[in-house]
């Protein structure tokens, strides 16, 4: 089963990151650069750079010019991808729990007879 | 409809289910507690599980092989990291190697059930499942024991109708 882009690795590896993750949260609005960004860690501006060069080779945020400033803006497309991961998963205990129903109403049905 | 409500967190990487069932809390826990009624909804019809050694004691280990289409037995285990029947139960999945020792290269995940009484002979459950990382959880999807949804229906039909036969 090929549900992994070839760069999928990388993008787990980039998201096991708090800071990363929370870098991810905030791009999404696309308006900060990578100096406003780093102004909300307890971290040096060259640390929040390399978790942003990180991500962008995750392919997780791109950093886009808008006039003469540069953006990080988070890739939601890679972001769609862990959700659907997550949404395989849900699938996997929803046939348990139908599964469970199932057993549940055949004792049910048992005493009544 | 059985499940109520699912919450998916894909940063912090959980997803929480909540059931509810028209049956008793004690009936509901046996669906865990009983290791045969626990193999007729673990796994889906393609794979079905086999527990082999089942206690839920504190610090024991359960051990359990899926069947694939192919023949295929993967091994698995779950370690009991707290019970309190027939209320609460928490459990990290892994898998074991051929020889049924603990396989370190496969991710496992970690699920906490919590069942309570919701009104007369009615039963809330939730699970609440925890990867380790999204690589745990992507490589247990592609592990295919993803497969149980469209899968069960088929099996819901099957039990009915087995239920029919011994009428």
């Amino acid at each position: 089963m090929q549900i992994a882009p070839p760069h999928f690795d990388r993008m787990f590896g980039a998201l096991a990151d708090a800071t990363r993750r929370d870098i991810v949260r905030r791009a999404i609005d696309g308006e900060e650069g990578v100096a406003e960004l780093a102004g909300h860690y307890p971290m040096s501006f060259a640390a929040v750079q390399k978790h942003v060069a990180i991500l962008e080779r995750a392919g997780l945020v791109t950093k886009q010019r808008i006039g003469r400033r540069k953006v990080v803006r988070t890739n939601v497309e890679g972001l769609r991808m862990a959700r659907r991961l997550l949404d395989r998963y849900e699938e996997m205990w929803r046939g348990r729990m139908d599964r469970m129903t199932a057993l549940v109403a055949e004792t049910r049905k048992e005493k009544h007879r | 409809m059985t499940v109520t409500a699912v919450q998916k967190d894909p940063q912090a990487l959980t997803l929480t289910l909540d059931a509810e069932f028209e049956a008793s809390q004690e009936r509901v826990w046996q669906l865990w507690a009983d290791p045969r009624q626990l193999e007729r909804w673990w796994g889906p019809p393609t794979y079905p599980a086999t527990f082999t050694k089942h206690d839920l004691a504190p610090g024991s280990r359960v051990e359990y092989h899926m069947t694939g289409p192919e023949g295929d037995q993967p091994k698995a285990y779950w370690d009991i990291v707290e019970v309190d029947p027939p209320r609460r139960l928490l459990v990290h999945d892994g898998f074991r190697n051929d020889d049924g020792t603990e396989n370190t290269d496969l991710p496992g995940n970690e699920f906490e059930v919590t069942i309570a009484e919701s009104g007369e002979n009615r039963t809330r459950m939730s699970i609440e499942s925890r990867f380790p990382s999204q690589e745990a959880m992507e490589q247990l999807l592609a592990m295919g024991m993803e497969q149980g949804l469209t899968e069960a229906v088929g099996q819901i039909d099957a039990i009915l109708a087995e239920d029919r036969a011994a009428v």
